[in-house]
């Protein structure tokens, strides 16, 4: 192709880059100005000083407590959704029985469902034993929602993992256990990584489960929070800036290191579906 | 000799651990338990609940179907539903233009791996996140979009959220840019994997760059395309977060969504009978269309090359 071609291939992939890029760049700039420069001012240009302040403003009037709860749920769901669909992938592929297939099927059904269908039902359980306003309502159904989607990207590599590695094991006399715990979850090093990232998309970033399940301040993670917040602050545009880029830079910051796993895990979550 | 009985011994030992019952049910029954009892068992009740008369606190009634029936009649559920249909037709028009991205930069651009990450970010926000800034981008006086419209002369524009003629439009360009990376970055996996030797035999035999992209590639990655339509339509359907949001459905139920719709009757007008049979509805017509979409974008042969 001739130079023309190619200069204006890459102009349509840049004004697709500045699309996506932009109303980021803006929310930042606005994060760390005053109201009167914000509605003043053009809108891209830099604060006349940078306001920090707003950022520990908010911080200390309560997104702090949030971004805690946001931090250890989110933390503590990915361990057991990791562990659980390690296991249950483990059995399924490797392990010799029945109804492994009609197991597997029920769980990729699990893939599709919409889970509004069933909210009313989830709060009315957890009602029944008083777990109701407990961060652990929230910790369990995140485990349970993330694991089909976790197991679908472990699934391809527990199917090429060698044979031998594991007859070596049991000749050797090794238990299962010790087997699963020493020799096939080290090796299942990489997808488990990639499943870890993007089970912290999704834990970081879900809203309905804890927008239902949850009323008191001290339990709520950032996306209800900020909600609430944004409320108090209506008009102060520097403090809501503020929250939300705090809101969204943790996983920025993971997608900046880990910007393959992010890739990989999103191609393999949805190209096998 | 001596060898391969010791590798029979190790392939029986081996078969008795790997086919041990309790081992099994060991390693299974953590996550089918959570499975089966946060995902299929509310999923049967929802149904269940939906021939109740209830607000979610005191005793059930049952009633029947009447709770289905009223569903089939009420026109606010059918508007919702309708919303929802629109978003997922917008959602399936846009695949057309991520496809025309994607194929650009998959024809050997440098840089389109960073090009790629970059379009990727907004799909790692939250939908609160996401939601928030652009009703900021809305904001009538201050939002960048209208400080840019009065800019280049539009002395009056729209009031984009508040406006119902306008506001389902206006919600669909965030869901676009949210999963712009997304489907780019699928597309442009099945694009690589298209083999160069075939690209290079139709430069060849004097094909264009856009025969080549609409007779070569687009026929080649027929089968995630239509993996993608599926995957937009049902999770249009399923929209819920961004809107509740933005809108909460309105401004007069000029946003509403099927999620949206039952989300609101169980939680804001405590009738769990009513509001479980509009989600099982939610579910059944989730149901249906991927199976129907499935089947009309199903390819008949697998492509092999």
């Amino acid at each position: 192709m001739n130079r023309i071609g190619y200069f204006f291939l890459y102009l349509a992939l840049i004004v697709v880059a500045m699309f996506q890029i932009l109303p980021l760049i803006w929310l930042f700039i606005f994060s760390l100005k005053d109201n009167r420069e914000i509605f003043a001012g053009s809108p891209f240009a830099l604060p006349s000083e940078f306001r920090w302040e707003n950022y520990v403003k908010v911080w200390d009037g309560g997104i702090g407590v949030y971004f805690f709860n946001s931090v250890w749920i989110t933390v503590v769901a990915i361990i057991l959704t990791v562990l659980f669909a390690s296991m249950a992938t483990f059995a399924i592929t490797r392990m010799k029985w029945k109804l492994s297939g009609l197991v597997l099927g029920l769980f990729m059904i699990g893939l599709m469902i919409p889970i509004h269908s069933a909210l009313i039902p989830l709060y009315s359980m957890f009602m029944g034993v008083g777990m109701i306003d407990n961060p652990w309502s929230i910790v369990l159904t995140y485990t349970a929602y993330n694991l089909p989607i976790t197991m679908m990207i472990l699934l391809g590599f527990y199917y090429t993992l060698p044979k031998e590695v594991e007859e070596a094991a049991i000749i050797d006399g090794c238990s299962i256990h010790r087997m699963f715990f020493r020799i096939i979850l080290p090796m299942t090093t990489p997808v488990m990584a990639t499943t870890v990232v993007i089970n912290m998309i999704y834990n970081w970033n879900e809203f309905v489960f804890v927008n239902t399940f949850i009323s008191s301040e001290k339990y709520k993670t950032l996306t209800v929070g900020i909600q609430n917040f944004i409320g108090q602050y209506m008009t102060d545009w520097g403090a809501i800036g503020a929250t939300l880029i705090i809101s969204v830079l943790p996983i920025i910051i993971a997608f900046i290191f880990f910007s393959n796993k992010v890739v990989e895990g999103i191609s393999s979550s949805a190209v096998k579906g | 000799m001596s060898l391969s009985i010791f590798q029979n011994m190790g392939l029986n030992a081996m078969n008795k651990v790997m086919s041990n019952k309790l081992h099994i049910a060991l390693y299974i029954a953590p996550a089918l338990l959570l499975v089966s009892v946060l995902v299929f068992i509310p999923l049967i009740l929802s149904g269940y609940y939906g021939l109740m008369d209830w607000d979610g606190i005191g005793a059930k009634t049952f009633i029947g179907l009447e709770n289905y029936i009223t569903g089939i009649q009420d026109s606010k559920f059918w508007d919702s539903a309708l919303h929802s249909f629109l978003l997922a037709v917008f959602s399936t028009l846009s695949l057309a233009i991520y496809l025309a991205v994607s194929i650009i930069l998959a024809s050997k651009i440098k840089g389109a791996d960073l090009l790629r990450k970059i379009y990727l970010i907004p799909m790692l926000l939250s939908s609160v996140a996401i939601a928030q800034l652009w009703i900021k981008v809305y904001n009538p006086s201050s939002g960048i979009l209208n400080t840019f419209l009065r800019s280049i002369g539009i002395e009056e524009p729209p009031n984009w959220l508040a406006d119902p003629t306008i506001v389902l439009f206006a919600i669909f360009i965030p869901i676009l840019w949210q999963y712009a990376g997304f489907y780019i970055l699928i597309y442009y996996a099945a694009l690589k994997n298209i083999p160069e030797s075939l690209i290079e035999a139709a430069r060849i035999d004097g094909a264009t760059p856009f025969q080549i992209a609409t007779r070569i590639k687009l026929p080649l990655i027929k089968e995630v395309v239509s993996v993608t339509i599926v995957l937009a339509i049902v999770g249009s359907l399923k929209y819920f977060d961004l809107i509740y949001v933005m809108t909460a459905g309105g401004p007069n139920g000029a946003s509403e969504v099927m999620a949206s719709y039952m989300y609101k009757l169980a939680f804001n007008s405590y009738n769990f009978g009513y509001g479980s049979a509009i989600g099982f509805l939610l579910l059944i017509i989730t149901m249906i269309v991927t199976v129907i979409v499935r089947k009309l974008t199903a390819t008949k042969e697998r492509i092999e090359y």
